[in-house]
């Protein structure tokens, strides 16, 4: 049962661009981690690492999964997504033209997921009412808050063990940041979901959070170990609340 | 159910092909039939890639071209038998078709357009040099005794288009409505996202260009000996690319139904027209139609039925089903 992804000394750069310098991060089974920074710092391109769609040039990025350690930046995205792991990409990424019902089901595009397709969908519908009244209508028409739980719920048809979400809170307004961040500690309470958060919005993030880390620059710059620790560290008072180092 | 109509719907349409090669009277109904059904099956087998999976092959010329080439090449050289044309010159497209498949590895949108018409002129270059095959000037061809039941080789041609025209549609129907056809749809919609979602992309795209391919290059080879005469520039020609392209559009691209309806009401109109007043006219008539339909119906045919036939449930290609 032991669930475990390790992030050791990565770094990647998009070209010249250096995204990612000697990042070292771990996340234990049953953990909410939240990966904080503003905008440009790496998150992101942290995320793509952990996916397969960025390759980095250094370091090492294992799962461990049962027993067995598997090695994420050699294998290909759709693997990754087989060993339990799944992204709600930053600015949701739906498939705009195609209805709520053919996103949710692409989300269990695995053939090791669709046994299981019924379920999740009704899982799906349950946590999102709002998709179940909307399943035939195009992504793309609807608000930015039920695109968020569409992409939340496109994630979750996998069966996911290890979710990654990518910065919930782009787009949406205060309450309805409120309201995603409610609902993904809700899930991960009745999944037993592990879960990995990028977000800049701090007070929000730390809701739902055991631990964290701050990263700036590509570089991972505080580890809390909790969410006191963060709460009082110099360095967020700096980051977020304007306060002069 | 619907399956079984579909089949019924097949049995039906190559019978009467069949039947109207024993009652018609006049050829001329073969020679123009083979054209519209040849063109069936260009718009259905571009309409995979191009319309499922939204990467925009313009080098539909390049695979019938081959076709053509790979029919005369296997007819000069072992005195092959149509029908082994047809399937050679479909693996032939289906590996070339792979091979533009893993272009779009790199190339997306607008660029890989531009390199399939790229790769269409390198092909044409290259048979142009080839003396084998006539090289620039063509070469002229004799059909072969046609093989029984038909008594005549053109209604024999008519009957193997319209089997092909089933086969493609077949091919095309299974894979819109299998898990082959969502993957697709995700990948036009959002490469990315369909990657993080668990979607093979590479494989499903390396996939839809083999089979579109296959189809493409396969549906050259009778040409070859419907005009008893192949030349590059003819077998090359745009028109090719254009016409499946347009026939799609005209048609509608979400469903399998959209080329085929698309490439009749395109390709009969031709061809009346070009009986009827001028074959450049009907280079004009193919401009007009897809302007109009661009901005009239940019979802085709199948848009237009959409609208105002309202589906009660939702179709899994997604209508346009706005509030």
């Amino acid at each position: 049962m032991a669930f475990k992804l390790t992030i050791s000394g990565a770094s990647a750069s998009y070209g010249a661009v250096r995204a990612l310098e000697n990042v070292t991060l771990n996340v234990q089974q049953g953990e909410t981690v939240v990966l904080l920074g503003t905008n440009g710092n790496g998150k992101s391109t942290l995320m793509k690492c952990l996916m397969g769609l960025v390759r980095p040039t250094a370091g090492t990025i294992t799962l461990e999964a049962d027993g067995v350690t598997h090695d994420l930046t050699k294998i290909a995205t759709e693997d990754i997504v087989a060993l339990g792991v799944a992204l709600v990409p930053e600015g949701r990424r739906l498939f705009s033209k195609l209805t709520v019902e053919e996103n949710l089901m692409l989300g269990a595009y695995r053939k090791e997921a669709r046994p299981a397709i019924a379920r999740n969908l009704a899982f799906a519908y349950e946590a999102f009412p709002i998709l179940a009244e909307r399943r035939t209508q195009l992504a793309g028409t609807m608000s930015g808050g039920q695109q968020q739980m569409l992409a939340i719920g496109r994630a979750m048809m996998s069966s996911p063990r290890l979710l990654l979400v990518d910065e919930p809170s782009v787009g949406l307004s205060p309450l309805l940041v409120s309201q995603t961040i409610t609902k993904i500690g809700e899930l991960r309470q009745k999944f037993g979901l592990t879960v990995l958060m990028a977000e800049q919005n701090f007070q929000q993030a730390v809701r739902i959070a055991d631990r964290g880390y701050i990263i700036v620059h590509g570089s991972i710059a505080y580890e809390g170990k909790s969410v006191e620790d963060l709460k009082t560290n110099p360095l967020v008072k700096q980051l977020y609340l304007g306060a002069v180092a | 159910m619907r399956g079984n109509g579909f089949w019924l719907a097949a049995a039906a349409f190559i019978s009467a092909a069949y039947g109207l090669t024993v009652f018609a009277t006049n050829d001329y109904v073969f020679f123009a039939g083979y054209i519209i059904l040849q063109f069936m099956v260009l718009a259905t087998a571009w309409n995979i890639l191009g319309g499922y999976a939204g990467y925009v092959n313009f080098g539909t010329n390049a695979f019938f071209g081959l076709g053509v080439y790979t029919a005369v090449f296997m007819a000069k050289a072992f005195g092959a038998p149509l029908l082994l044309q047809i399937l050679v010159a479909g693996l032939v497209g289906a590996v070339l078709g792979f091979a533009v498949g893993l272009l779009t590895l790199r190339m997306h949108g607008i660029f890989f357009s531009i390199a399939t018409i790229a790769m269409s002129i390198i092909i044409e270059t290259f048979i142009i040099n080839w003396k084998f095959v006539g090289g620039a000037s063509g070469v002229q061809l004799l059909r072969p005794p046609p093989t029984a039941p038909f008594d005549s080789y053109i209604r024999m041609l008519f009957v193997i288009a319209a089997v092909m025209v089933v086969l493609a549609v077949a091919v095309a129907r299974y894979v819109q409505n299998s898990w082959i056809g969502r993957g697709l749809r995700a990948v036009r919609d959002d490469e990315i996202a369909a990657e993080c979602t668990g979607v093979p992309t590479l494989q499903l795209k390396l996939l839809a260009c083999s089979i579109s391919g296959f189809f493409l290059c396969a549906m050259g080879a009778p040409a070859a000996m419907y005009l008893q005469y192949a030349d590059p520039a003819s077998a090359f020609n745009l028109n090719y690319s254009v016409s499946a392209l347009a026939m799609s559009l005209i048609g509608g691209t979400a469903h399998w139904i959209g080329p085929l309806l698309g490439a009749l009401l395109l390709a009969s109109t031709q061809q009346l027209l070009t009986v009827t007043i001028s074959s450049e006219v009907n280079v004009l008539v193919l401009g007009l139609m897809l302007v109009l339909f661009v901005v009239g119906a940019p979802d085709g045919l199948i848009g237009l039925y959409r609208r105002f036939f309202k589906p009660k449930s939702s179709d899994p290609s997604g209508g346009s089903s706005a509030p």
